[in-house]
């Protein structure tokens, strides 16, 4: 059930990027909805009583119940692309605000 | 403009009506907390068998920098492609200089941000160190690195890392990578595979050819976040 909490935050970031004009302001939403998919990507592999997949101890691998670590691998690779984007994202919202003087969409005018 | 508002609610709501539709009652979709992983791509992974023969006690690791280092590999060139994208649209080609700060920084904040400097560097080369060990590795300690080059820009209006230097850490590390997967090659059968031998799981010196590819992808990680840091609190010099 708590998964479906992972799905509302990313609608939120969806609505977030439909509704406002400010180019910061989208890519926070786009953030958000980042955040939000990552925690669902992450909660697929939980299991109850289960720890990190790190071998701490010499006992038997089977004995020991660990989460799934594939879905957590991925996150780590999603998390520096996601990153990578908002930094090119933020460069080109630098970019409008020295052409147009203003983060806002409606007052660029042109570009819509 | 309301109307849009209302419109976008719409669209959302139904969004997440079909995914949580589509999702519940799936005999696809496991619930919540009750997943067999011998089910699972990932229960091989955890075999006592398997992470013997890699020797990594990270199996985060194991798969991210083993099972899938090509993977690895293409998400780094995405890191570098953005990064070069961010210098294009900033122009870096020409000369740059800071950017005035409305601030000047006094004499204990340069030397404390110095000192924490070092703290910092230590703990992020700590973690890529041990990346096959415990929580951490590669992408997280690389951007410790470049968050202490980021405190450094904060906390001195005049500093400028010497960027030329991060430039070529970056492409050497990044070909490294890629002489390593040859040399797995050349040595043994496939791309990337591990020819050095795994060693006992836990030691610092184990797990083959991981912990050499996850400090090139520290360093890699940390020279590219850090050149996208001066990139953005430089403008080109006026004059």
């Amino acid at each position: 059930m708590i998964q479906y909490a992972a799905i509302v935050i990313f609608v939120l970031g969806l609505y977030g990027i439909l509704v406002n004009r400010n180019v910061i302001k989208m890519i926070v939403s786009l953030n958000v909805m980042e955040i939000g998919l990552n925690l669902f990507i992450i909660s697929i592999g939980f299991i109850y009583d289960g720890i990190a997949p790190i071998i701490t101890s010499t006992e038997a691998a089977g004995a020991l119940i660990y989460v799934d670590p594939l879905p957590q691998a991925l996150v780590l690779t999603a998390i520096v692309i996601g990153v990578g984007t908002t930094a090119l994202a933020l460069a080109v919202a630098k970019s409008i605000h020295r052409v147009h003087g203003t983060f806002d969409l409606n007052e660029v005018g042109d570009l819509q | 403009m309301k109307l849009k508002n209302l419109l976008a609610l719409l669209v959302t709501l139904l969004l997440a009506l079909a995914i949580i539709l589509t999702l519940n009652n799936n005999t696809l979709f496991p619930a919540f907390g009750d997943v067999d992983l011998a089910d699972r791509v990932s229960g091989q992974y955890l075999d006592s068998a398997q992470i013997d023969e890699i020797g990594a006690a990270n199996i985060v690791t194991a798969i991210v920098v083993g099972f899938r280092g090509f993977d690895t590999l293409g998400e780094v060139t995405v890191l570098f492609i953005s990064s070069l994208g961010v210098a294009l649209l900033f122009g870096a080609s020409r000369k740059q200089k800071r950017l005035d700060a409305d601030f000047s920084p006094n004499f204990m904040l340069r030397v404390g941000s110095r000192v924490l400097f070092g703290v910092i560097l230590t703990v992020g080369l700590y973690i890529i160190l041990h990346g096959h060990l415990t929580p951490g590795g590669g992408f997280p300690g690389g951007t410790m690195i470049a968050s202490a080059i980021l405190l450094l820009y904060l906390a001195d209006d005049q500093f400028r890392a010497k960027i030329k230097g991060f430039k070529i850490l970056e492409s050497a590390s990044g070909s490294l990578y890629v002489v390593i997967g040859l040399l797995g090659l050349v040595l043994a059968t496939y791309f990337l595979q591990n020819f050095l031998p795994a060693g006992t799981v836990g030691n610092l010196l184990s797990a083959g050819i991981f912990p050499i590819l996850y400090i090139l992808i520290g360093l890699k990680v940390g020279s590219e976040i850090s050149g996208i840091i001066d990139n953005f609190l430089t403008e080109e010099d006026a004059k």
